[in-house]
């Protein structure tokens, strides 16, 4: 049947190009959908995505404690040798050696954001920051150290 | 009531008054080309201006929104840059025809602006074949773009001028054909006697199915006769770098873009004429009170209302659909619109001669 395969082509194409313009009408229509973010203008009230990575954190409680064990399994994960953790042994009140971080270093400037340190975390010490305002004048603030002074690890965390 | 008409009234007696009858019609003249080299400014400012906000909208995006409040003299700004930028001639280009291309697309887009009918006794010139005229001068545009392409001497100009002329001369056809449809029922080719047929009702609804079916087929004709998106194969920027324009910057590249806006304003004045009752307020039937409402807002606002709402439609176009191949562009205008708004000539003619509408 050639004639009926030509209208219902007509009637398809019609009808899926209609489904088109519905939906593009409906953005138009709808200026609450704009996802446009003015930047500079609305840095107070910014709102970044969830999923937004913008550097690596290590995130301490109220007392001043995080969970990182020191296990140098992000250290091993990264791709390209962004973290630098130094190891010391703390001296737990039953006599016994401990081991702890001295410093976590993070270099920025080297970091993809690739994510693979924090998959890699056993006990979750790190975290992306959704900071991405990292311009300085000196490239030697971008070597971070995470882990804040005095800080120390949680209890029971192995 | 102060009307267009009372004005271009007033100014011609006041010339006749003043000179004698040869002198008052060139000053007319002068008049004339100085309002519509005004018109073409403003419109290529406004549309261009409407176009990225449309774009914008539909795209989830804000749009321009720093030049003057809401971006409303980015494109003011855009022409200015263009004016001070260098028109480049390429040296291995045909250099006479080259720099004469884009005043060959702009005097194509001035001589259809002649027939239009912008508001009720507006007009410039309302000859008795006007949309005989309309169909036979809107077709040189093309020796524009092949003149800019062949001259250009370059590969990507001369495929987009090819491009555009196998579709030109294709699409004229089937807006040819939707045009006629109004013809037939009108049994006129003067613009103000169509316009004066609408006034009991827009053929849109007075001649239901198949001008409807004729509007939407005079819709995609003009699309592409225009080489807007989704038919842009002449400029198609991913593939063609621009197209027929390639080698032309500053004011010549301003031209080609100016042409191609007042292109637009002048098919969507044409269908919005043919088909939505030109200057003609919305009128139903015997609704006499309605009517006479309607009578009250200027016939002026009416058609620019009426081309807008065309205008915003082959925007809402642009920037839905993809765009076609060049084969894919041949079968829909030869396999697809060409029967079908032959079929429906025949069926228009039918009606028109059984009286079947409204």
């Amino acid at each position: 049947m050639f004639l009926k395969d030509y209208i219902s082509d007509v009637v398809n194409g019609v009808s899926s190009l209609l489904k088109g313009m519905r939906k593009t009408g409906y953005y138009f229509t709808h200026s609450k959908e704009i996802i446009t973010e003015q930047y500079p203008d609305n840095r107070a009230t910014l709102k970044l995505a969830d999923r937004f990575k913008g550097e690596v954190v290590m995130p301490h409680d109220e007392n001043n404690e995080h969970t990182c064990t020191g296990c140098t399994a992000c250290e091993l994960a990264c791709p390209n040798g962004t973290i630098k953790i130094i190891t010391k042994f703390d001296i737990t009140p039953e006599g016994k050696k401990k081991k702890a971080i001295d410093a976590f270093i993070y270099r920025l400037e080297m970091c993809t954001l690739c994510n693979l340190c924090v998959a890699a975390c056993p006990s979750d010490a790190i975290k992306m920051a959704p900071n991405f305002e990292h311009s300085v004048f000196d490239r030697s603030k971008l070597t971070k150290i995470l882990n804040k002074p005095g800080s120390k690890i949680k209890e029971g965390i192995e | 009531m102060l009307s267009l008409e009372s004005i271009t009234k007033t100014i011609q007696d006041w010339l006749l008054t003043k000179f004698s009858p040869q002198i008052a019609l060139t000053l007319e003249c002068v008049i004339v080309i100085l309002l519509a080299i005004t018109l073409f400014a403003m419109l290529g400012l406004v549309l261009v201006l409407l176009e990225r906000k449309v774009a914008a909208r539909i795209q989830i995006r804000l749009g321009p929104n720093r030049v003057g409040p809401g971006g409303i003299f980015q494109t003011a700004a855009d022409t200015l840059k263009l004016i001070m930028k260098e028109g480049l001639t390429p040296d291995s280009a045909d250099k006479f025809l080259f720099n004469l291309a884009p005043f060959v697309v702009m005097m194509v887009a001035m001589l259809l602006l002649a027939p239009i009918a912008f508001a009720k006794n507006f007009q410039i010139w309302d000859i008795n074949i006007g949309v005989l005229y309309i169909s036979s001068v809107s077709s040189l545009s093309v020796i524009g773009i092949l003149m800019a392409g062949w001259a250009s001497n370059n590969k990507y100009s001369l495929l987009g001028a090819m491009r555009s002329g196998a579709q030109i001369v294709s699409y004229e056809l089937s807006a040819g054909f939707a045009v006629l449809t109004i013809v037939v029922l009108t049994g006129s080719l003067q613009i103000s006697e169509i316009v004066a047929a609408q006034e009991n009702g827009w053929w849109l609804f007075k001649g239901h199915i198949p001008v409807i079916i004729a509007f939407v087929l005079y819709i995609i004709a003009v699309t592409a006769e225009t080489n807007r998106a989704p038919f842009d194969l002449a400029e198609a920027e991913s593939e063609l770098t621009a197209g027929f324009h390639t080698e032309y910057s500053g004011m010549k590249f301003a031209l080609f873009f100016l042409a191609e806006y007042i292109n637009i304003f002048i098919v969507c004045a044409i269908g919005a004429t043919l088909f939505l009752g030109g200057w003609m307020p919305l009128h139903i039937g015997h609704w006499e009170s309605f009517n006479h409402i309607m009578d009250y807002i200027p016939s002026s606002i009416w058609f620019m209302g009426k081309t807008f709402f065309l205008i915003f439609v082959i925007m809402w176009f642009r920037w839905t659909f993809p765009r076609l191949r060049v084969d894919q562009l041949l079968n829909l205008e030869w396999k697809y619109l060409l029967p079908i708004s032959l079929f429906n000539l025949l069926l228009v003619t039918v009606i028109a001669i059984m009286g079947w509408y409204f």
